[in-house]
């Protein structure tokens, strides 16, 4: 059965830049603990004979060769950029 | 107490596909900002990846030449982050199932820094790598006053992050690593790697431990390292630094610093209470990838690498094993050579032409190999004048000059100036008896047994032949007139 501790809401929301109320948080806390709770019923299920996949089709291998063409223009690219200068984007001001 | 470093390398390198790893648009350095852009390297919602074939058969090829074990299945996996540099909050890449993995680079004595070749402690280190991956560029960000700038021209180009063990113990062998592998990506036309493009790029991960623990010390990480000569510097910087907080009983904290060049020090850009926690997941967007096929396609783009090759020219060319190395640490250089050698009766000749003459003039021309204005063969013709006798080597001197800053023949050169060496013997008989007659002492001394007076005599004869006469010839005849 899927714990409580298998999802930490208020971990992932501050991962994911959201600010919620303590409200919030303990209302996803609750409904994303049962969606978790429903996707535990897979693990009934006998899969000792099925091979790990790592993509739910069993395609592979879907490649393009390696030859450029031109898309946007410098203005297309920019065209619903807030600020831009010079033919760059502008953001605020960010550190690294 | 004696302080140990480890040192792992996070290499980051541009491979040399003609478009983006995800998308079709161009890879160019230097372009207008954003002229090579479209919904998928711009992160529009909805738009889809489609995998670089040449991307993923060069990224196998590179762990062929390393020596890497390549994976028979590969995924590529989201690292989730959010940053303007990479507008849909994910860079593509490979976290569980790499492309490559294991693998070494080994470090050539030549590869040092010119002045720790004489002290190098571990000679022909090998240093193990963990993995390699490929992943996707993200954009370039310009840091203004008040903003930032983005381009996203570089978003996407394919990018292999090489990751090594914690196996190098100073600035000067991260140094001849860090050579040592450019060498290879270049010789397998992987990546041009020319570090002030950002083709390279480089995260160093430092810790300094007293020589008696058995586990690492705290790893400390330097950021975007973009010169090898600027690594080897930041890491002499951070080790002594790191020694001197133990030292004073300082609790060292895993943290990232940057490296300012121009001040010569590192700087804390942050601690691990922001580390980060990518959530990384399979890429639903992209399928798995088997190896086989790849595999067959690039077994045979595996080149001579720097190595093999030093040790052939040491073999067929009979050069020393440090000119075979000075000649095999530039591809360009050493093509050049094996096309001048390639004709030449004494091919070490040759290799001592480019190495001193040509090297020379080229350096104090500002130019390099690839815009040298001596074809290898006409380089070929000027040393078999000089082997077969027609011209003196101090003659040779002149005609390359000219042949350098006129790109003209040595042959004809030599027609237009009447240059020539007197190699006909009756000619130099009857200078040297002219020279003997007219220096009866030192003829004299020279039959008494003193040896000095010869090399007067004979410079007497090159004088009268204005220097045309052959030095050895004129020697030979002298001697033996004196001795009879």
């Amino acid at each position: 059965m899927a714990r409580d501790s298998d999802l930490d809401v208020a971990y992932v929301a501050r991962l994911a830049r959201l600010n919620l109320t303590k409200a919030e948080t303990e209302l996803f806390q609750k409904q994303l603990g049962d969606v978790l709770k429903y996707v535990e019923k897979l693990r009934e299920l006998n899969v000792s004979g099925v091979e790990a996949a790592a993509h739910g089709v069993p395609i592979f291998n879907v490649f393009r060769e390696d030859a450029p063409r031109d898309w946007f223009t410098a203005e297309e690219a920019l065209s619903n950029a807030p600020r831009q200068t010079d033919g760059l984007f502008i953001v605020p001001k960010v550190v690294e | 107490m004696k302080y140990v470093a480890a040192v792992g390398l996070e290499v980051h390198v541009q491979l040399k596909t003609r478009s983006k790893m995800f998308c079709a648009c161009p890879v160019e350095f230097g372009a207008e900002p954003n002229t090579h852009t479209c919904p998928v390297c711009l992160g529009l919602p909805g738009a889809l990846p489609v995998m670089n074939h040449e991307a993923l058969r060069m990224t196998v090829l590179t762990g062929l030449m390393l020596g890497c074990d390549i994976a028979p299945i590969c995924k590529f996996d989201r690292k989730n982050y959010f940053y303007p540099d990479m507008p849909k909050n994910y860079q593509i890449s490979q976290y569980d199932m790499p492309l490559c993995t294991n693998g070494s680079v080994s470090l050539h004595d030549l590869a040092y820094p010119k002045d720790a070749q004489k002290n190098i402690v571990t000679p022909d280190k090998e240093v193990h790598l963990v993995r390699i991956h490929l992943e996707e560029d993200v954009a370039k960000s310009f840091h203004f006053e008040n903003s930032t700038g983005i381009d996203f021209n570089r978003a996407g180009t394919p990018l292999m992050e090489i990751v090594t063990q914690p196996e190098i113990n100073s600035p000067e062998e991260a140094f001849a690593f860090l050579t040592s592998l450019k060498q290879i990506l270049i010789y397998g036309g992987v990546s041009d790697a020319e570090m002030e493009k950002g083709q390279l790029r480089c995260d160093c991960n430092i810790s300094v431990r007293p020589e008696k623990q058995a586990g690492l010390g705290v790893k400390i990480e330097i950021k975007n390292m973009n010169s090898i000569s600027g690594v080897r510097r930041a890491l002499a910087y951070e080790i002594q630094r790191q020694i001197s907080a133990l030292e004073t009983g300082e609790k060292l904290e895993q943290e990232t610093r940057g490296w300012d060049d121009a001040a010569g020090e590192t700087f804390l850009m942050r601690t691990k209470e922001f580390a980060h926690d990518y959530r990384y997941f399979p890429d639903p967007d992209l399928v798995p990838v088997t190896t086989e096929v790849l595999l067959a396609d690039v077994r045979s783009r595996v080149p001579e690498l720097p190595k093999a090759k030093r040790a052939r020219f040491v073999q067929q060319y009979q050069v020393s094993a440090y000119d075979a190395g000075v000649l095999a640490n530039d591809l360009v250089l050493a093509r050049y050579f094996e096309a001048a050698a390639k004709g030449a009766k004494k091919p070490k000749n040759v290799a001592n032409w480019i190495l001193n003459d040509l090297q020379n003039a080229l350096s104090g021309a500002g130019k390099t190999i690839s815009d040298c204005p001596i074809p290898p063969e006409a380089l070929d013709e000027l040393v078999n004048l000089i082997d077969s006798g027609k011209i003196s080597g101090k003659q040779g001197k002149e005609v390359f000059a000219e042949m350098f800053a006129t790109g003209k023949r040595a042959a004809a050169i030599v027609k237009e100036k009447g240059i020539k060496q007197l190699s006909d013997l009756s000619a130099i008989e009857a200078l040297c008896d002219e020279v003997i007659s007219a220096n009866p002492k030192a003829a004299a001394d020279f039959k008494a047994g003193n040896v000095a007076p010869l090399n007067f005599l004979k410079g007497q004869v090159m004088k009268l032949s204005k220097g045309k006469a052959n030095p050895q010839l004129a020697g030979e005849i002298l001697e033996r007139k004196l001795k009879s």
